[in-house]
């Protein structure tokens, strides 16, 4: 399904660097925005350059080969970084830099959620792993945390494969339903925006095409960033890629403008297989 | 030398003596056991010891072991996972931690010989509890911390750091996920920890002697008011343990049974400690698959 996108462009035409802004292409505004953002890991630079704009209700795929820095930039969304990187430059949140010291960093946390490379459902029973999170903020209404984890496991799509156990222990489950349960238990927080760090590399192919078949279902909901290694991945899913390399997000764009007519030589020659 | 042959020549050398070790173990567990047995009955394991006529058993220094073990492991338990905690989780990996973690490693090969006469200017004379089983508790409490510390400490590091971005992506503070979701997870493995050195305390001998001393008073076991001198609750009381009760009769025992009451006391003692190490496999395995299949 990918087209070799070499033979659309003249050598002279390769632009340095092509950033576009997703407002302009469709009426969702803009919910996550990086400002001259630079991660420091001690004395090293991790990322130079990250100025993106993620639009409501997107899909947006992060690309690039390894150490290209996107999953530290997907990590410095959310804060998890905190303690291990510096961040410098400003990361907005419908408006507000989340690396304000007056900003409620659990809080924030809870509106940008996160789904990791490894699943790591916690060694509690299935429903526990999806009401920890609300019982330690105060829900005890059996009712009301019985709906979140009927709601939350339908959206991740593994509703009908649990349904019968919720009690067993989520580490009984296979890998692709522990990413799937993380994902449920993720947005049980009732989060804004979804961050994935590489959720499929340790899945197998059929548990990746249903965990990509979820993601493609909570768009409608939520603002979905995920970081793959998988470029077929971005181009099924995403509505939008970004290309990182060494540190820097080189291009940005449609992802069927990205992996058929991108406007950077180094986007190309990756997204053609030539190199990472 | 050809690689097969030097191959089956170090098997054979790692077997013959790891089959050494277990035969050495075996022998040693089957003469204690063997030759303790014949004393055992229900009458020995129950009716107080005497000084100077035969037909005497071991009931209050049976209980005196437990009940300074569980008195041991409420102090110590708390501050070894505490510190466990601490170092693991919170504590930045500096030269402050560094020479923690190798106070604890000396503290752990301190003679527990030393850690008795420490115990005995400290809490017996210097805070003056007397020979008494709170002085004993506290003294094996500093026998047992290190090496709780550092088991716990390891049960926690076990934990991946998977669980530990679960917690916090989900927007809770470090302090609840640690309490909610790591000390969960390490639990089969620290509780395996708190048996294992429960095993050590009960057996421990050396540290006790001059702490919860040599003497075991007559106990009434229908009064449980622990601020009653025979209670077998009050914890001021001197009292001698099991391990401690062995080495006295061995070094100063005029009853005429004497061999047969301390070849029973170390079939007890060694049965219990074995116990204990059942039991913490037993309960490891079982806790296990309880939070990995259930």
């Amino acid at each position: 399904m990918l087209i070799n996108p070499a033979s659309t462009h003249q050598d002279d035409l390769w632009l340095e660097r092509h950033i576009v802004d997703p407002s302009q292409d469709n009426r969702q505004p803009i919910i996550l925005e990086t400002k001259q953002l630079h991660v420091y890991y001690g004395d090293n630079e991790a990322i130079y350059e990250g100025d993106l704009k993620f639009a409501e209700h997107q899909i947006s795929a992060l690309i690039g080969p390894s150490g290209s820095g996107k999953s530290t930039f997907l990590r410095s969304l959310n804060r998890m970084n905190d303690g291990v990187a510096r961040v410098a430059g400003q990361i907005l949140y419908r408006g507000v830099d989340i690396n304000r010291p007056e900003i409620d960093v659990y809080e924030m946390r809870r509106r940008i959620g996160m789904v990791f490379q490894r699943p790591n459902p916690f060694s509690k029973s299935i429903y526990d792993n999806i009401t920890f999170a609300l019982k330690r903020r105060g829900v005890t209404d059996k009712k009301t945390l019985d709906e979140v984890v009927e709601t939350s496991l339908k959206q991740a799509a593994i509703w009908d494969e649990v349904k019968d156990q919720l009690n067993k222990s989520a580490l009984a489950l296979s890998g692709g339903q522990q990413q799937r349960l993380c994902i449920a238990r993720a947005i049980a927080v009732k989060p804004d925006i979804l961050l994935l760090d590489e959720p499929a590399s340790a899945l197998d192919p059929v548990s990746t095409g249903k965990l990509e078949e979820t993601l493609t279902a909570l768009k409608s909901n939520y603002t979905i960033i995920i970081v793959t290694h998988n470029m077929q991945q971005a181009a099924r899913i995403s509505d939008y890629t970004a290309f990182f390399n060494m540190g820097r997000a080189l291009e940005y764009d449609k992802t069927s403008q990205i992996f058929t007519s991108p406007k950077v030589q180094l986007t190309n020659n990756y997204v053609a297989g030539d190199f990472g | 030398m050809n690689p097969k042959l030097s191959n089956r020549i170090a098997i054979t050398t790692l077997y013959v003596i790891a089959s050494l070790i277990v035969l050495i173990l075996a022998a040693l567990l089957g003469y204690i056991i063997i030759s303790g047995l014949p004393a055992l009955s229900w009458h020995f394991l129950t009716s107080p010891a005497r000084a100077f006529t035969s037909g005497g058993g071991i009931g209050i220094q049976l209980f005196n072991s437990f009940y300074l073990l569980i008195l041991t492991m409420l102090i110590s338990f708390p501050i070894a996972l505490g510190a466990g905690i601490f170092l693991n989780e919170y504590a930045k990996q500096n030269w402050v931690t560094s020479l923690v973690r190798t106070s604890i490693e000396i503290l752990s090969s301190l003679p527990s010989v030393v850690v008795g006469l420490f115990g005995f200017l400290i809490f017996v004379v210097r805070f003056n509890f007397g020979f008494s089983i709170l002085s004993g508790a506290f003294a094996l409490t500093f026998f047992n911390l290190p090496l709780l510390t550092r088991s716990i400490e390891e049960a926690l590091a076990a934990v991946p750091d998977e669980q530990r971005e679960g917690g916090l992506a989900l927007g809770l503070s470090k302090w609840e996920t640690v309490t909610h979701i790591i000390v969960p997870a390490a639990l089969p493995t620290i509780l395996t920890g708190v048996i294992l050195s429960a095993g050590r305390i009960f057996g421990e001998a050396a540290a006790l002697i001059f702490t919860a001393g040599q003497s075991a008073p007559a106990l009434d076991f229908g009064d449980w008011n622990p601020f009653n001198i025979s209670s077998p609750l009050n914890p001021m009381r001197p009292a001698e343990t099991l391990a401690v009760h062995i080495w006295k009769i061995n070094s100063e025992g005029i009853m005429p049974d004497a061999k047969a009451i301390s070849s029973g006391a170390s079939a007890v003692l060694v049965i219990s400690v074995l116990a204990f190490n059942l039991l913490a496999r037993f309960i490891g395995r079982r806790l296990f698959k309880r939070f990995t299949a259930g």
